[in-house]
């Protein structure tokens, strides 16, 4: 398999590989620095690939087990937030900047989630995998999928509700 | 009537029961203008999901091929079995030169003292007329 043959196969999904990552370890840095290892592994067993049925659930598999094993470690000591522009909201903010700050709000509260539930929700409502593909990549029970993901809609819209709230006040 | 039924299926979605049918319409609605009042709260979830997967990585991959090390591999190999061969067949070949030398050598010592016998026999062919003119001086006494 050539470089260009590993990249048309590996490139359409690459992205969601990366905000699996980003949405576990938070830091952009890393979720690049995990993205890239999965890739150079996937090509090192580059033999192995035409053997597999679906790569790209194979190399969303890899980039879970990467990244919970880094979490695991704690050589990821360094997490940061990369969402720190609290605005100070004195002054007239324009409608931009709010919708844009009210996003920032929901990716804080996905961030403040367990992994499991970060998992899901960014398996189903961001990248919009259906059930099954959940069930295999998180080996996980249908029943669990459901319990876990609607926790974690709540969840969001429990903090959200909060924030509303307190806006309100 | 549309905002009850949108209501319903937001409760199933957070039940996480909704058909992807019904998420898919959710998702569009809240991503329209006509968004009532009050599920306005839910507005920045959904749109949250619509930027996230909007997210690209920016970092290119760095492949390194390893099929030219798997090569030089095999290129070493080659490299040293050459080695080996021409250690051996130049041995060879340096014995033979070196035995021929010899015998070059051997066939020269020979022709050398075949050269000298020869000029000794010369010389001894004058003994035999010493011996000649001894005898004739010998019958006239």
């Amino acid at each position: 398999m050539t470089q260009s043959e590993f990249l048309e196969i590996v490139l359409p999904f690459k992205d969601k590989l990366y905000r699996l990552a980003k949405r576990l370890l938070i830091s952009s840095e890393e979720a690049e620095d995990a993205t890239q290892e999965v890739l150079l592994k996937l090509w090192s067993g580059k033999k192995k690939i035409a053997g597999y049925s679906n790569v790209e659930a194979f190399a969303m598999t890899m980039t879970r087990n990467f990244c919970l094993d880094r979490l695991k470690s704690r050589q990821a000591g360094n997490l940061k937030l990369v969402h720190s522009n609290f605005t100070d909201g004195g002054s007239s903010l324009q409608q931009q900047v709010e919708v844009r700050d009210s996003l920032d709000w929901v990716s804080r509260i996905m961030d403040e989630l367990p992994e499991q539930q970060r998992m899901v929700l960014q398996l189903k409502d961001v990248e919009a995998y259906d059930y099954p593909e959940i069930e295999k990549l998180m080996d996980m029970k249908p029943t669990a999928v459901r319990v876990t993901l609607s926790r974690a809609r709540k969840a969001v819209r429990e903090k959200l509700l909060e924030k509303h709230r307190y806006g309100i006040k | 009537m549309e905002l009850n039924r949108i209501k319903i299926i937001l409760e199933k979605y957070f039940e996480a029961t909704a058909t992807e049918a019904e998420e898919q319409e959710l998702r569009n609605y809240f991503a329209s203008d006509g968004v009532a009042p009050e599920l306005e709260t839910y507005i920045p979830m959904f749109a949250y999901f619509n930027q996230a997967s909007e997210e690209r990585s920016a970092r290119e991959v760095p492949l390194k091929t390893k099929r030219n090390s798997y090569s030089y591999r095999w290129i070493s190999i080659a490299a040293v079995l050459m080695l080996m061969f021409g250690l051996y067949y130049g041995n060879q070949i340096r014995e033979q030169r070196e035995a021929e030398f010899a015998y070059q050598e051997t066939r020269r010592a020979f022709g050398l003292i075949a050269q000298n016998l020869d000029r000794g026999t010369e010389k001894v062919a004058f003994l035999g007329e010493f011996e000649q003119t001894k005898q004739k001086i010998l019958n006239k006494n």
